[in-house]
């Protein structure tokens, strides 16, 4: 068990810079998630904890020393491939124990160790078949078993869940997250799922461009994204955002989406943003649960507006309903019983006690 | 309702074929009749050889049916089986193909993993070169060769012409190119992260190489000795121009060189001897081109 720090680390491929400069400090038994687009140096990141890629700057430090040019095996580390990369010529019992075999460890302590982590996966009945005997979920858990035996310092995962169907995703989700519970390893978890990233992590980070967006706890991300990015990337559907310009109407502050909407800003919302230029370019930033459907008696700092809904897909739970407001497609959250239908005029409330306000050009969440 | 109605009619009328099926069945047959094809093409040659094999020379030169036997007789076998010159022409060739396949999986296997996974400075370019030198024909080297060696031997002293086991130095110059391309290829296709885990494992290269590489691309590896070992055992040229003493030659040369005298072909030998050098590749083909094929089908990291 250690902690792992990151200190201006880079990763230069030619002239290409695929990591630009990262700070990171992760704690003992910490489960971070490192989550992002594709080509956002996320996996270069894990894999330059991991040792298999060089640094080209910066230092990497696990348990305090500084690994930088410390050999993958000598990092006291275990992955976890997307692809599994289980040794298919070998029996699940000996691919978890390759490590521990390579090490000279003594056999009865091997034996014991595999024992253990098969009944922590629920894998011992496989413990003598070969990779391809097994199915993806299977392989996962094998996979994460070679992890467990060696028994590191840190785990680190690469897109772990990608090769799986759906269902499986949600269920080996859990799975990962009980197995952390048990043996409480410090974690670096690499996906491009947001859910995933929400899910499972103590601490998320958001990377985009080689950099961290931002670093938060899964509740920080949702409702106080520090960039456009974030708070685009977070949550699903994505959080709305509509061009506005803040307006002084009889000595109160109101926002202005089109010529025909505009609300009044509630009190704590108006005092925040009362400083800001009022000819600034802004983006009104509004997750769809914050747009639903009317009712008759509303909290303060709720508004309504009428619309045409283009269309409507019923989830069950809810129903998602789309429509545009002046060429900005908008997505809102009703309920299944409010009546929403293709095509059909409704009357939508937004709840502006949750609602963010951006900077146009810089992406700044105010 | 109606659909179903019509499903249920289904059985009752007459079975048509699709366009598919009908494309599919055209396809068959032409496969079949060029199979067949195929089959009688390179079946009549050894077909052949076993028919004249079988007759005494009189038989041979007799305007019979070239096609029958009429008197069989094994006296080809037994002489060339009991005649020490064909049997040290076959242990020549034996120590000859088994030495250089052996010389030839020592080289090109480390060299295929270093090739294909070892990023250096130039390896590949190295890998294309490799390939290349394979592109040069022996017709062309062999003078070179000789030479070199000649003059090898004139500054050593070491006597390499004319010697059985020059062969060794002279083959692999065939093989390792070749097998190591096959190699590169077959290594090429294990995913890079299985290396990862095992050097994550703790795994040295070469404990990479050894523990996981080999028994993962071991089809590549038996398709690559099965190359090495038929080149090494049905070479002729290099033999014929760097072996002349008849206790120094190996199967194919010793035979032709040995049975033909002058104008006078001793046809019934020849076919005989031919037949029992093919024997060998044909054996190790059907050894191992079960486990071959297993072998191929086997064992992806993902599914």
């Amino acid at each position: 068990m250690a902690d792992v720090s990151l200190r201006k680390v880079i990763k230069r491929y030619d002239d290409v810079e695929a990591v630009r400069g990262i700070d990171l400090d992760i704690a003992d038994h910490e489960f971070i998630v490192l989550v992002g687009p594709s080509g956002c140096g996320k996996s270069t990141t894990l894999r330059m904890i991991a040792g298999l890629e060089d640094i080209s700057d910066g230092d990497i430090m696990i348990g305090g020393d500084v690994v930088n040019d410390v050999p993958p095996k000598d990092r006291d580390i275990a992955m976890v491939f997307q692809n599994y990369a289980l040794y298919p010529h070998m029996t699940v019992a000996e691919n978890m124990s390759f490590g521990l075999r390579l090490k000279h460890y003594p056999k009865a302590e091997i034996k014991a160790r595999v024992t253990e982590a098969a009944r922590l996966l629920d894998i011992t009945d496989l413990i003598d078949r070969k990779p391809k005997q097994l199915s993806g979920g299977q392989r996962q858990r094998v996979a994460m078993g070679r992890a467990i035996v060696r028994n590191p310092k840190v785990f680190l995962f690469d897109e772990p869940l990608s090769n799986l169907d759906a269902k499986l995703r949600v269920q080996m989700r859990i799975e990962i997250k009980k197995v952390h519970q048990k043996v409480r390893t410090t974690t670096v978890y690499v996906t491009h799922d947001q859910v995933e990233a929400m899910t499972l992590a103590d601490r998320v980070v958001v990377m985009n461009k080689g950099r961290i967006e931002q670093i938060g706890t899964p509740n920080e991300l949702y409702h106080k994204p520090a960039t456009r990015f974030v708070a685009g990337f977070i949550g699903s559907p994505a959080m709305n955002f509509i061009p506005c310009r803040l307006e002084d109407v009889a000595g109160k502050l109101q926002i202005r989406l089109t010529d025909r909407i505009a609300f009044a800003l509630p009190p704590a919302r108006a005092a925040r943003y009362n400083a800001l230029p009022r000819n600034d370019k802004l983006v009104l930033g509004i997750r769809p649960e914050h747009l639903t459907e009317s009712h008759a008696h509303l909290e303060p700092g709720i508004e309504t507006f009428d619309t045409v809904l283009d269309v409507t897909e019923p989830m069950g739970m809810e129903t998602l309903v789309y429509f545009g407001l002046e060429g900005t497609p908008v997505c809102g959250r009703v309920n299944p019983n409010a009546g929403a239908t293709d095509g059909a005029p409704m009357r939508l409330a937004m709840d502006l006690n949750n609602m963010h306000l951006l900077n146009e050009e810089t992406g700044a969440v105010l | 309702m109606s659909t179903v109605a019509i499903d249920k009619a289904g059985p009752s009328r007459k079975v048509k074929y699709g366009s598919m099926s009908r494309d599919r069945a055209w396809a068959l047959r032409w496969s079949y009749f060029f199979l067949v094809l195929f089959a009688i093409f390179f079946l009549t040659p050894p077909v052949y050889m076993l028919i004249t094999s079988l007759k005494s020379s009189a038989e041979i030169s007799a305007a019979t049916n070239p096609w029958w036997v009429f008197h069989p007789t094994l006296s080809n076998y037994v002489e060339l089986l009991t005649s020490n010159q064909f049997l040290r022409f076959f242990w020549n060739s034996s120590i000859v193909a088994i030495v250089v396949v052996i010389i030839t999986m020592l080289i090109s296997i480390p060299a295929a993993f270093a090739l294909a996974r070892m990023k250096f400075w130039g390896s590949a370019t190295l890998a294309t070169g490799v390939f290349l030198t394979y592109l040069i024909p022996d017709s062309l080297l062999f003078i070179p060769l000789f030479k070199m060696l000649a003059v090898i031997q004139d500054l050593t002293g070491i006597t390499l012409l004319n010697r059985w086991y020059v062969l060794l130095f002279i083959y692999p110059t065939l093989t390792v190119p070749f097998c190591t391309w096959i190699m590169i290829g077959y290594f090429a296709s294990i995913p890079k992260e299985l290396d990862e885990a095992a050097l994550i494992d703790g795994a040295s290269w070469l404990q990479t190489l050894t523990r996981i590489f080999i028994p993962v691309a071991l089809p590549g590896l038996i398709a690559a000795t099965i190359f090495a070992f038929t080149v090494s055992w049905a070479q002729f040229l290099y033999p014929l121009v760097f072996t002349t003493s008849v206790d120094q030659l190996v199967l194919p040369v010793g035979i032709t060189t040995t049975l033909i005298k002058g104008d006078v072909f001793n046809w019934g030998q020849i076919m005989t001897g031919a037949l029992l050098g093919a024997a060998p590749p044909l054996i190790i083909y059907a050894f191992l081109m079960d486990y071959y094929i297993a072998g191929l089908t086997a064992g992806a990291t993902k599914g």
